[in-house]
């Protein structure tokens, strides 16, 4: 056996041994220390001859370089015991609460909003607005509703002012009338907002939220509203395909009117849509009529379009599963939490609408 | 509208079943609302003979019936009718039927120690009439018996939702037509049947030329000795589909004709009328007694008929009691008139009436129907009634022309974006009854006068459309562009504060527009109410002028379901005028109990004016504006607690008011008696928002950041209680804002050691330069300079 095998064999007898740093410590200075053996191998090299000094300098770095990583290996035990051992005493029961804290939620009619407006977006539509009070005659007049069209009774108005020439507008249509009146066509907006009908019960609530769609342009047909509620829809619904039923209806603002069915059937007790054999009633649409157009002084010779209003509050409940109207409005804690969105659900086209 | 498919088809030919009728109503704009199995329940009503009617052995009133209900099935039934006896034919409810006029379920019960298995019917107790002396006498029945009564068990009513534009389909016959059109059957000719009308009129009719005149025509026929009576069981059953009470032959005709073909027409007792009929102006203040049992005191100028001494009814709304017919009545006056919709209108909204007449002149019916109208009842009633008639008598215009509309058929496609051909096209309208004329390219039109609705090209089209189908119209995909912006500013910052606040922890609500007066006046102190006039109750009685009106309407109620640390907002409109327009939108929210509640882990404490005030300066920087842009004040108003509260305004105290934020005034808290009364609030006004001329991208400063390393520096200054420290922090920022890159106070003292008018505040300043190292030297120099600024000031002294 050489001398280097025997350090070797030294070696590994002791540092198998090896429980502390201290131990590893006074191994480290018997190797490699001033005197250490290892050190006095290399202290040898010059007295060797030079065709025996190359071997042993490459047994000898090869047995320097084991044994180094040896301690250095070891070195990471002992370490990785201690801070075991430690850790031991350090246990913590992370199955109790997290600090408390608040998850804000999005009301469901705003979100649906946000969707509604990303879907029109998509097709150039923009958002307009208008004021909840409104004079008679934008909410009624100007839509070819005067004071003695028996449609007027189709809506339970809220009125400020005893000679009811101020009112709570009972439809967002009246934005069609405001947006004209400050534009110059074309013109192809969305108007979601609050909506007012004395009316309450279990399906009636005295403020709702409408949707109002108008699109006026040169060659705007009632085949172009026809794909526009039909791209909506499917959209909204985020379904394939949707079976849409258009029935004549009346409207004293459109003409030709309609109302739009989209089929449905319950599966699971839960109500899907675009297919099934039973029809829900979702819109009202139409040709704007050419009264209106005069009114508010745009030709109906050379401009026509349609317009069409729907229920936001009844979009968001058929899509989200939301059985009662009123519940929409009354803020309790318990109802936010459940049909709430997370505010970073923020419905856009690329990441779809909803999670 | 509610028809019956019997009736309907007496107008229409046709072979197909109730379901494709039901579909094709709805599909040509007739909507069904509903469909109502009418006797359905009614089916269980037998036809059944007695076999023997005896005493009762314990009731001298009572008999006890043996009654054949069909084939040799033979029950004991008692019966309290004078009239059951022996052989008589009537009506049998076997136990479990629910009788129609108490909704009283029968049972097997014993009467007086005898078991009855049923009862024999009257007719009030079917609903079909008042009459209740006795059991229903039914004659040449005995072959029927054991067959439900109500024959039509399976029949059905369809309720069909009419919109306001189709008067003519008020009518079964109008309905009927608009069928036929569409292909699924074949409008019968209406039958006439002759009759004499030798006897003379004796009431002189005229119109007069009063400035309001509401009438344009008033047609009648004069009817002697008649015998009015109850009306024969088919006109009886008619009704009472429909749902409406049948009350006398007479009566119930002209609800008949009003129904089959949308003709009201009404009914006098001629010798009750004094001498004449004059359609005139009603004076101020007249009053007459409706046929509902009201009395009603008129407006100057509504459309009456009168007589010479006073007001008989309220023309084309409703009769008065003082000449309504009645079983006795002789000699009647049939009227069949025409008024004007807007003169309906107006008076029956002033009155507050409500009638099927008055429901269907106020839409228009057909001017050009009143003879035939006043024929075909004439008709009836000499048929039921018996008795002569005299000619009729028109008053006013006898026909209106019909208008013509010049339809060029191109039109039609460049609305709908389908062609038609104008042979299809002029089909269509025959069968609607349109009359027209073809040329090369267009049609002359006449429209029928029924339809009122029909008044230009538009209403061509729709009718084409509505007949030939939408489903035809060929849907053109959208085009995927965008030219505009989808929202502007305001509408961008809307949505954002929405998941500004929510990523908070705020709850979103959404509420009502209007609130309880008596709440908003907490909040809204010395601005106008602005008050609803029809409120649909008087806790919702005004439109809010605080965003917290609501909000703390709804926390209360949460608080009261046991939740007291709550979050919640609003983003709406706020009211401050009456006026379109006088609104602003606003960010509102309420914040209430403690923070870290009941925690293991966290020290429980009171929610307080730091939590709101952060909530608010995060949001309005979120909202986009600097932090260093946000001046905060201690100006408040009365809704918050004054010592706890302030508002922020832009770039200086006078500048554009961003936001109020505080404790929410303890007077209110205890008003409204919250449970947990720890409550702050906070408003955001977006419309201060100001809208950057720029994208940040434009504005935004190129990167520099510094290698120097970075030093720190504490100052504790001596100084006025009452200043601010928010201005203090600013000043010494404002000292050098090259160097100085961060001032934060991390202590406020008042107490021992200080003067009672002092408080000491311990500032750290962050110094950095851009250009080096800053060293002692250096360091010294700008801590002077910050001594001696704030010195300068404020007053305040270094603390040593």
């Amino acid at each position: 056996m050489s001398d280097l095998e025997k350090i070797n064999s030294i070696f590994k007898d002791k540092i198998n041994s090896v429980k502390t740093k201290e131990e590893l410590q006074s191994i480290k200075t018997e190797f490699f220390g001033k005197n250490g053996q290892i050190t006095l191998q290399f202290k040898k090299l010059g007295s060797l001859k030079p065709e025996e000094k190359k071997d042993f300098a490459s047994k000898l770095n090869k047995i320097k370089e084991s044994l180094s990583y040896q301690i250095e290996q070891k070195n990471f035990a002992i370490e990785n015991q201690e801070i075991n051992k430690k850790l031991q005493h350090e246990k913590i029961d992370v199955t109790l609460p997290v600090r408390p804290y608040h998850h804000g939620k999005i009301h469901p009619v705003s979100q649906v909003i946000d969707e509604i407006s990303s879907i029109f977006s998509e097709i150039g539509f923009s958002v307009a607005e208008g004021p909840d009070v409104e004079s008679e005659y934008n909410n009624f007049t100007a839509l070819n509703t005067p004071e003695e069209h028996p449609a007027r009774d189709m809506h339970d108005t809220f009125y400020l002012e005893k000679n009811k020439k101020l009112l709570l507008r009972t439809h967002t249509s009246p934005v069609q009338i405001r947006t004209m009146l400050n534009g110059k066509p074309p013109f192809k907006i969305i108007v979601p907002g609050r909506t007012y009908r004395c009316d309450s019960d279990q399906t009636h609530a005295p403020m709702f939220h409408q949707l109002e769609g108008l699109h006026i342009d040169k060659n705007v047909t009632m085949g172009h509203l026809k794909g526009c509620l039909d791209y909506f829809i499917k959209e909204f619904f985020e379904v394939k395909n949707v079976k849409m039923r258009f029935r004549p209806s009346h409207f004293p603002f459109t003409e030709p009117s309609a109302e739009v069915d989209i089929g449905y059937k319950i599966e699971n007790e839960k109500i899907v849509i675009g297919d099934g054999d039973k029809w829900l009633e979702i819109l009202g649409c139409g040709m704007v009529h050419p009264n209106v157009l005069k009114n508010v002084k745009v030709d109906p010779k050379k401009y026509q379009g349609f317009a069409f209003g729907m229920g936001i509050d009844r979009l968001a409940m058929l899509k989200y599963g939301i059985n009662d109207l009123r519940s929409f409005f009354e803020a309790d804690y318990r109802w936010l939490s459940h049909f709430g969105f997370d505010p970073l659900d923020v419905p856009t086209n690329y990441r779809g609408l909803s999670k | 509208m509610i028809i019956t498919l019997p009736w309907l088809k007496e107008h229409l030919k046709t072979k197909a079943n109730e379901n494709e009728i039901i579909d094709r109503l709805t599909n040509i704009g007739l909507e069904v609302e509903g469909i109502k199995e009418n006797s359905g329940e009614l089916g269980e009503f037998k036809i059944a003979k007695i076999i023997k009617a005896e005493k009762h052995p314990n009731a001298d009133k009572l008999k006890v019936c043996d009654v054949n209900i069909g084939g040799k099935k033979i029950l004991k039934v008692v019966c309290g009718a004078p009239n059951a006896r022996d052989g008589l034919v009537t009506i049998y409810a076997p136990p479990g039927a629910v009788i129609p006029k108490t909704k009283f379920q029968l049972k097997v019960v014993k009467i007086r120690g005898v078991e009855s298995r049923g009862m024999l019917c009257s007719e009030s107790e079917l609903n079909l009439s008042n009459e209740s002396a006795g059991i229903i006498e039914l004659k040449n029945k005995e072959k029927d018996i054991g067959k439900s009564y109500f024959k039509r068990k399976s029949e059905k009513v369809i309720d069909i939702s009419i919109t306001p534009n189709r008067p003519d389909c008020l009518g079964i016959r109008g309905i009927a037509r608009d069928l036929s059109s569409s292909g699924i059957g074949k409008l019968m000719p209406l039958k006439k049947k002759k009759f004499n009308q030798n006897t003379k009129h004796l009431i002189k009719t005229s119109i007069t030329k009063d400035p309001n005149q509401g009438c344009l025509t008033f047609g009648s026929c004069y009817i002697k000795d008649i015998t009015n009576k109850e009306s024969p069981e088919w006109l009886k059953n008619k009704l009472l589909a429909l749902g409406l009470k049948p009350i006398s032959a007479v009566v119930d005709i002209t609800n008949y004709v009003m129904f089959d073909l949308n003709r009201p027409l009404h009914a006098y007792d001629a010798d009750k009328i004094d001498k004449e009929i004059i359609v005139r102006d009603s004076k101020e203040g007249e009053e007459f007694e409706g046929l509902d049992n009201n009395k009603y005191k008129l407006k100057k100028g509504m459309c009456v008929i009168a007589d010479r001494s006073s007001v008989l009814g309220l023309g084309g709304i409703i009769g008065g009691t003082k000449t309504s017919t009645e079983f006795e009545t002789k000699n009647l006056l049939l009227e069949s008139a025409y008024f004007l919709p807007g003169s309906i209108r107006k008076t029956a909204r002033e009155l507050a009436i409500d009638t099927d007449a008055k429901y269907r002149f106020e839409r228009g019916i057909d001017p050009n129907f009143v003879i035939e109208g006043l024929e075909i009842a004439t008709e009836l009633i000499l048929r039921i009634c018996g008795g002569q008639a005299s000619k009729f008598f028109v008053s006013g215009k006898s026909t209106k022309k019909n208008n013509t509309i010049k339809f060029e058929i191109d039109k039609f496609k460049n609305l709908i974006g389908i062609p038609i051909n104008i042979n299809e096209a002029q089909k269509i309208l025959l069968s609607l009854g349109f009359k027209s004329k073809k040329n090369k390219k267009d049609l002359k039109i006449e429209v029928p006068s029924w339809r009122p609705d029909i008044n230009q090209d538009v209403d061509i089209i729709e009718e084409l459309i509505r007949i030939k189908g939408f489903n035809n119209i060929k849907l053109i995909e959208p085009e995927r562009r965008r030219d505009q912006e989808t929202l502007n500013f305001k509408q961008k910052l809307f949505h954002l504060s929405q998941r500004s606040l929510a990523s908070k922890g705020y709850m979103e609500t959404v509420t009502w527009s209007f609130t309880d007066s008596k709440i908003d006046k907490q909040f809204s102190k010395g601005e106008k109410e602005i008050s609803i006039l029809n409120p649909i109750s008087s806790d919702l009685d005004v439109l809010r002028r605080s965003i917290f009106s609501n909000l703390a309407i709804h926390l209360k109620k949460n608080q009261d379901r046991g939740y007291e640390d709550l979050s919640l907002f609003e983003i709406g409109p706020t009211f401050f005028g009456k006026n379109p327009g006088e609104q602003q939108i606003v960010v509102g929210a309420l914040k209430s109990g403690k923070v870290g509640r009941k925690s293991w882990i966290e020290k429980e404490r009171n929610v307080d004016v730091f939590d709101i005030k952060s909530d608010a300066v995060k949001s309005l920087i979120e909202l986009g504006i600097s932090e260093q842009n946000l001046f905060v004040s201690d100006n408040t108003k009365h809704c918050y607690h004054p010592g706890r509260s302030g508002s922020i305004t832009l770039k200086s105290e006078n500048g554009p008011h961003l936001a109020y934020f505080g404790e929410i005034h303890p007077a209110i808290i205890k008003k409204l008696d919250f449970k947990e009364p720890n409550i702050y609030g906070l408003e955001i006004f977006l419309k201060n928002i100001p809208e950057p001329n720029k994208k940040i991208r434009q504005t935004k400063k190129s990167f520099q950041a510094s290698d120097f390393q970075k030093s720190e520096r504490d100052f504790a200054f001596v100084i006025d209680k009452s200043f601010k420290i928010g201005f203090l922090e600013k000043i010494i920022k404002e000292i050098d804002s090259s160097i100085i890159q961060n001032v934060t106070t991390f202590d406020v003292y008042e107490g021992e050691n200080i003067p009672k008018d002092k408080k000491s505040v311990a500032i750290n300043v962050t110094l950095q330069s851009v250009e080096k190292t800053l060293n002692e030297k250096d360091l010294d120099l700008i801590s002077k300079k910050i001594i001696e600024v704030v010195k300068e000031k404020t007053g305040a002294i270094i603390r040593s």
